[in-house]
């Protein structure tokens, strides 16, 4: 098809705005699927296709509208992953803004629609919903307007659910959505916006074709990790999977490429043909680097290999999931594992739960620290333990936190912001209603419990999104533990100054809660190098006797020593003290720690 | 192995009142029952002879209240037992008589374990026993003048409501009648039990004051020069060995032969435990039948871990042989490190320090392989 028959889109919609609701619409107005397989083929199923063992999941599907080839791209719903979510856009010329005509823009409505309009990309407003009755669609599309400095009376208002207006939509992605620009006669360059892994093809790359074509059998090569592979397979879903041998520049389709790692292509990179390469890869690649990381352990240390089995295998369908092994004397064995952010670990722990069926200990998270040791170069420093004892200088990763609140929460959100050591940066009326702040916070103060705190300041209403700015120095500090004078590596954390007296402090009473009373007192002790910070003491027992015991005494007080005994063959030997694992998933775990 | 039991136990488990804390088998009252009861013990005696050794060391009378027991019944089952070298009965201070004392003189007893529990009223209260401070100090009189001399107190503490002087006071009490021995037990408030339901609480809130009066009780008795030579017993020094030769027989895992209801006998690698329910164990015995019998056998590994959980009750050192092969050497040598252990130069004996011997239960479970 040629290009000016072509149009590329996205939707971009806060959670719960009417995403998949106007995706389903849209496919079941172009025929493209019954209206009662719907749920079965809609973007978002991974469940079902892993059922079926067929693992590729479509990120576009292929429509027609009035003699036009529509392409619908699919992007992650979430903030960790705002690059992945830019490649879809690039991806596009056109873009759905969807917003719920009862609720009105939220921080991810935001955070997409400049994305979108960075990315050069026609937003077509639309507000959803019209048919709740709380819905004031006036309101909302005089917000969205003014977000994207168009004229209300552009706004299209719809109800996904009804149908109503689903067709409008469709019109005005043909009129407004720009054709693609390529040139279908220059070297070929195609945008991977996004890869998946199937067990008997290999990696699957989504592509957008720039310039040039490919054909089935094409020798091709990623530009910026230099993978050469040979197109297996070209097509494009409808939504189901069509082979079309070949891509055409403004096109949209996947690529099989036999590639057994997903981590040897990237989203984002550029993919050319080794018979007439490009000479320039298309801009904006980027490498994506986990900023957040946490150990898994699994809680019953038998289940170690079933986890590396596990991270193995969702490593192969996430590149951007980065694991190593690693043990603790507290712990056992486990994994460092690193994320795009919160939301990605969340998804990759309930995925080990519910797929791979694993019990975890999932420890507090921390963030990337860059540290430079007296007359050494820069380091980074995943993990508390591996903080040098001695540095000079520490820098940790700064984000951009845009938050939508009611205008009568903005005093709380802010205190929560300042208590949080972050830089107030912008604050503006979206509405009489509704403010928009802008801070500039250290990501290690949202990674804890942020979140939750914002949620319960604001009543519920704010709405949050950030975008990782690059690293700044830190008054940055290691805390250690110390359990009868042995430090337990688990524990160690690192934290800003003004925060570790307290932070020691909460750790230790924690403890001495936690560690049951042995034969001698043991000090629990917090410190920065050989400075102690806080203490605890837990008293030494007086006596253990089991009193009396004659003839038939004998078995029952046998039994009692037996059980007594396997009781302290499950404990953890740290020094000379017996600490039950309770104890530490007692102050490592991740949700305990939220409510301290 | 052992051509036979030389102790024997023999438990009469009939009482007055069944005290809330009590976890023996027992049974109230039913007097017309005690002939018949007495006739099963000899039965069973009589099935069980060839168990026992030919000449015995020690018979113990235990229960419930040996001395509930209608005096007749209590003096034909004692005159139809076989002699011994030291014969303890069970008995509680209401019940001894001037003539019952001089019964069981007559029919060979020669210690009288007295179930003192406290002086103190309000504690009695508690404890539900139906004594009066003074009828102990009677007691203990009528013993001695029917010519008693080794007498044994039982004493509790951890009482819901005791207070630090509380036992104080009835260590002084009971250190002012210079019984020749003592066993101190820390009250034992079993889940379930009704005594723990009403007191419970009460216990929960006092754990943390009542933590010392192990210690306060080992050290007012060895101050008054009594030789704590087990966890919970005290014997008064002299030229005589004043320790309880029956229950040294368990503590030094050797071989019993118990008669009666609910009874535990172990021999010859088997302990087995007669049937709680007194119409059952009659039953039986009228019979001429042997009562039912929950039987476990012992393997070579338990009877050695055994005798060590109980040699290290006992002040003296535990000589290790055999029994090292169940005990962690690196345990050793972390406890002694602790001073709550000691062994002798060459590692042939274990003994628990004093301080061990407060903790000998984490102890004892720390050393066991």
């Amino acid at each position: 098809m040629t290009q000016d028959r072509i149009r590329n889109f996205s939707i971009i919609a806060h959670i719960d705005h009417g995403k998949s609701t106007l995706a389903d619409r849209i496919l079941e107005l172009t025929h493209a699927v019954a209206s009662r397989d719907m749920r079965e083929q809609v973007l978002d199923s991974m469940d079902l296709e892993r059922e079926r063992g067929i693992t590729i999941k479509a990120q576009a599907v292929r429509v027609e509208w009035k003699g036009h080839q529509l392409n619908l791209i699919d992007t992650p719903g979430h903030v960790d992953f705002t690059y992945e979510v830019s490649r879809s856009l690039q991806a596009c010329e056109g873009a759905l803004l969807v917003v719920d005509a009862a609720q009105g823009t939220q921080a991810q409505t935001l955070a997409n629609a400049y994305l979108a309009i960075e990315n050069n990309l026609e937003i077509v407003p639309v507000v959803n919903k019209i048919d709740l009755p709380q819905a004031d669609p006036d309101a909302a599309a005089v917000e969205i307007a003014d977000l994207i400095g168009d004229d209300p009376s552009h706004v299209l208002r719809i109800s996904a659910k009804t149908g109503e207006g689903v067709a409008d939509v469709l019109d005005a992605i043909v009129e407004r959505v720009p054709t693609p620009a390529g040139d279908p006669d220059a070297p070929a360059r195609a945008l991977i916006f996004d890869s998946s892994y199937d067990q008997y093809r290999g990696v699957v790359a989504f592509v957008r074709m720039v310039d040039g074509r490919f054909s089935t059998r094409e020798p091709l090569r990623a530009m910026a990790l230099g993978t050469r592979f040979e197109a297996e397979e070209l097509g494009f879903f409808a939504p189901n999977r069509r082979e079309s041998g070949v891509l055409e520049a403004g096109e949209v389709g996947y690529v099989i490429t036999g590639l057994k790692d997903v981590s040897r292509l990237r989203v984002g990179d550029t993919l050319t043909s080794e018979r007439r390469p490009a000479s320039q890869p298309l801009p904006g690649y980027k490498d994506v680097k986990p900023m957040v990381f946490a150990g898994l352990f699994p809680t019953d240390s038998d289940d170690y290999p079933e986890l590396r089995d596990a991270l193995e295998k969702l490593k192969l369908n996430d590149g951007a999931l980065f694991y190593e092994p690693e043990t603790s004397q507290a712990l056992g064995f486990g994994f460092r594992c690193g994320f795009l952010g919160l939301l990605h670990m969340e998804i990759v722990r309930e995925r080990l739960e519910r797929e791979f069926d694993l019990d975890l200990l999932v420890t507090a998270p921390n963030v990337a620290y860059r540290v430079k040791p007296p007359n050494g170069d820069w380091i980074e420093v995943h993990s508390p333990s591996d903080m040098p004892n001695e540095v000079e200088e520490v820098e940790e990763p700064y984000i951009k936190a845009s938050i939508i609140v009611p205008k009568e929460h903005v005093g709380a959100v802010m205190e929560l912001n300042n208590d949080r050591r972050g830089r107030f940066d912008h604050l503006e009326y979206l509405s009489e209603q509704r403010v928009h702040l802008t801070y500039e916070l250290p990501l290690a103060e949202i990674v804890l419990d942020y979140y939750d705190q914002l949620k319960s300041r604001s009543k519920g209403y704010a709405s949050f999104d950030y975008d990782i700015i690059g690293f700044r120095p830190g008054k940055l500090v290691r805390v250690d533990v110390l359990v009868g004078g042995e430090p337990v590596d688990a524990l160690s954390l690192i934290i800003h100054r003004d925060s570790a007296y307290d932070r020691g402090r909460a750790l230790v009473e924690r403890l001495r809660e936690e560690i049951p009373r042995q034969h001698f007192d043991v000090a629990i002790q917090a410190a920065i190098g050989a400075r102690v910070i806080a203490r605890e003491t837990v008293k030494a027992r007086r006596k253990d006797v089991l009193a009396k015991c004659y003839g038939g005494d004998i078995t029952r007080k046998r039994k009692l020593l037996e059980r007594q005994k396997a009781g302290k063959k499950r404990m953890k030997q740290v020094g000379m003290v017996e600490v039950p694992q309770e104890a530490f998933l007692a102050v490592l775990n991740l949700d305990a720690q939220k409510k301290s | 192995m052992s051509s036979g039991a030389r102790h024997l136990y023999v438990h009469l488990p009939f009482c007055a009142h069944r005290c809330g804390y009590c976890d023996f088998v027992t049974v109230v009252g039913r007097h017309s029952q005690h002939a018949r009861y007495v006739d099963a013990l000899l039965t069973e005696l009589e099935l069980e002879r060839n168990v026992l050794a030919p000449e015995l060391e020690t018979v113990f009378l235990g229960g419930g209240t040996p001395t509930f027991t209608e005096h007749a019944e209590l003096e034909r089952l004692l005159g139809s037992l076989p002699p011994a070298t030291e014969i303890t009965v069970e008995a509680n201070p209401e019940t001894v008589t001037q003539e019952l004392a001089r019964m069981l003189r007559s029919q060979g007893v020669n210690r009288v374990s007295l179930g003192v529990q406290s002086f103190r009223l309000h504690l009695l209260d508690v404890l539900e026993r139906v004594v009066q401070p003074d009828i102990v100090r009677r007691a203990f009189y009528h013993l001695r003048d029917a010519g008693f001399d080794n007498i044994s107190f039982d004493l509790i503490y951890g009482i819901p409501g005791q207070t630090a002087s509380d036992l104080d006071a009835d260590l002084a009490d009971a250190l002012e009648l210079g019984p020749e021995h003592l066993s101190c037990y820390e009250l034992e408030a079993k889940p379930g039990t009704r005594f723990t339901h009403a007191h419970g609480d009460e216990l929960e809130r006092q754990a943390d004051a009542m933590e010392s009066y192990f210690e306060l009780v080992v050290e007012r008795l060895t101050a008054a020069g009594y030789r704590w030579y087990e966890t919970a017993n005290f014997c008064r020094t002299s030229e005589l060995d004043l320790r309880s030769r029956h229950n040294l027989a368990y503590w030094l895992g050797r071989d019993y032969l118990a008669l009666g209801v609910g009874a535990v006998s172990t021999f010859a690698g088997r302990r087995w435990r007669n049937t709680p329910r007194l119409a059952h164990y009659l039953e039986a015995l009228g019979r001429e039948t042997t009562p039912e019998r929950e039987v476990e056998p012992l393997s070579h590994d338990v009877r050695r871990r055994e005798r060590v959980m109980l040699g290290l009750r006992l002040d003296e050192p535990l000589v290790l042989g055999e029994l090292a092969a169940v005990v962690d050497e690196s345990a050793v040598s972390r406890l002694e490190l602790l001073g709550l252990v000691q062994s002798d130069a060459d590692g042939r004996t274990l003994a628990l320090t004093p301080r061990g011997r407060f903790l000998g239960g984490g102890v004892t479970a720390d050393l066991l392989a």
